[in-house]
């Protein structure tokens, strides 16, 4: 059972972490470019919300294929599937994931408006100097949300990495996945603790946010 | 290429159009004044180069921007007070004032500055709880303190109430004795006019015309007959001037 814990924390911390930095300039770009089509993107990049996970597992099992012209691009570098891999299991969860990335810190980057920056320009910063320096910590909070509802979301997951992980013990087995499986096999004991257990830590992690964001909010007092 | 500074922007911005031909004399306060929508604020943020209009602007004899080159806003050495302040939110007091001093090559000065404007018992604190006016001092002290050539106000008082200006209003005139460089103060208010500024430059539709020496203005006005003041308060006003607000 430590293993499949293991995995699953494995697999929640890599893809926040992963996708926090590739959501960051795709926050970025639709928060601050005044074109109509971003919303093209925008669209794309929510899409994972609305899409039956059975749908997003399909495609992304087709992409991770041998046969993939996905894969095809990958061959130079010696891999020639992620399917029913670790790694695979990574780049479907952070696709899975990439709206409560992105929405969150785009939301943050908006509600900062262009007078922070517009600010820091005056005060000799350079653009590259300005977002470090400003919007990222501006948009701290924006931040933060990203990275607990991706780690949270990850944890739940269920039909995308049933369908491109397999369930292998010790390298794609993830909590949900046990679960659905002792509960299948009426060992309800079991699965209770495992369950009880995300309970308790989903509703620790939410608690560590909200504490964390009114300590932020008071510091700025 | 003389002392000073010297501009013309000439430009499309939506519906609206920027046609402003203007001079600063190398040290004082200028006073821009006209009617909203004339264009002022769009002409501060052209110097700025917070907005890019075909023009060009020298600045004590150098090039911000010509035909060919448009140094971008981090590479002027100007000071912009924004209208609602726009302090840093993620820093304290203090750290709004190093942010910029910092950028412009060293904290010299900082005690000056911090002296001048009242500043020492704000410095630790957030910029969450600052009053009106508390903002606007630690704004005009940021700006300072990035070692400006040219200093943009961009109606610093008008957010602010009655007693707020009132207490601010006397750092202000602290400031124009010991400042070194022009400064731009864009105010609809004649009274702060005639009260911090040495010239005016009055703005309509987009253009800009010189009004000549503030202190003239005012010696003209205190030599007048009330019935002629009046008179000339309703041709100001006819013009674009309103007393406040």
């Amino acid at each position: 059972m430590g293993e499949v814990v293991a995995t699953t924390l494995r697999l929640a911390g890599l893809t926040t972490v992963l996708l926090l930095v590739l959501a960051t300039p795709i926050a970025w770009w639709l928060a601050r470019r005044p074109v109509w089509w971003k919303e093209i993107v925008g669209a794309v990049t929510t899409l994972p919300i609305i899409l039956p996970p059975s749908v997003l597992g399909f495609y992304l099992l087709v992409a991770l294929a041998p046969q993939s012209p996905l894969m095809a691009l990958l061959h130079p570098f010696g891999i020639r599937t992620l399917a029913f891999t670790f790694e695979g299991l990574v780049v479907g969860s952070m696709v899975y994931s990439l709206p409560f990335a992105v929405q969150p810190i785009r939301n943050a980057f908006e509600a900062m408006g262009p007078r922070p920056l517009e600010a820091a320009a005056t005060l000799r910063a350079s653009p590259l100097d300005a977002f470090l320096t400003v919007a990222l910590p501006q948009a701290r909070r924006g931040f933060l949300t990203a990275a607990i509802l991706v780690f949270a979301h990850t944890i739940g997951e269920f039909g995308v990495v049933l369908m491109i992980g397999g369930a292998i013990p010790g390298k794609t087995e993830v909590i949900s996945v046990r679960i659905f499986q002792l509960v299948e096999n009426l060992q309800y004991g079991e699965a209770h603790r495992l369950a009880a257990g995300v309970v308790a830590f989903s509703f620790a992690a939410l608690l560590a946010m909200l504490l964390i964001d009114r300590g932020w909010e008071r510091a700025l007092k | 290429m003389t002392a000073g500074v010297e501009g013309r922007f000439e430009g499309p911005l939506g519906a609206f159009r920027l046609a402003a031909d203007f001079r600063l004399a190398p040290e004082g306060i200028t006073a821009l004044s006209g009617p909203s929508g004339a264009g002022k604020t769009t002409l501060l943020r052209c110097i700025a180069g917070l907005i890019r209009l075909p023009g060009r602007l020298y600045v004590d004899g150098e090039v911000w921007q010509d035909e060919r080159r448009f140094l971008p806003t981090h590479r002027r050495p100007v000071g912009v007070v924004f209208q609602e302040a726009a302090l840093l939110a993620h820093l304290s007091v203090k750290g709004n004032l190093l942010y910029g001093a910092r950028r412009a090559g060293g904290q010299g000065g900082f005690d000056d500055v911090v002296e001048l404007l009242g500043l020492s018992a704000l410095l630790p604190r957030g910029t969450q709880s600052l009053s009106g006016g508390e903002r606007q001092r630690v704004a005009l002290g940021r700006a300072l303190l990035t070692r400006p050539k040219l200093v943009l106000l961009d109606e610093p008082l008008s957010s602010l109430d009655a007693g707020a200006k009132a207490e601010i209003l006397p750092y202000l005139e602290r400031l124009h004795r010991s400042l070194k460089v022009p400064a731009l103060y864009i105010s609809h208010d004649m009274g702060e006019i005639a009260r911090l500024a040495d010239h005016l430059l009055l703005m309509k539709d987009g253009q800009v015309t010189p009004g000549g020496p503030v202190r003239r203005i005012a010696d003209q006005l205190a030599g007048l007959s009330p019935e002629e003041r009046d008179g000339l308060a309703l041709a100001a006003l006819r013009a674009g001037l309103s007393p406040e607000g």
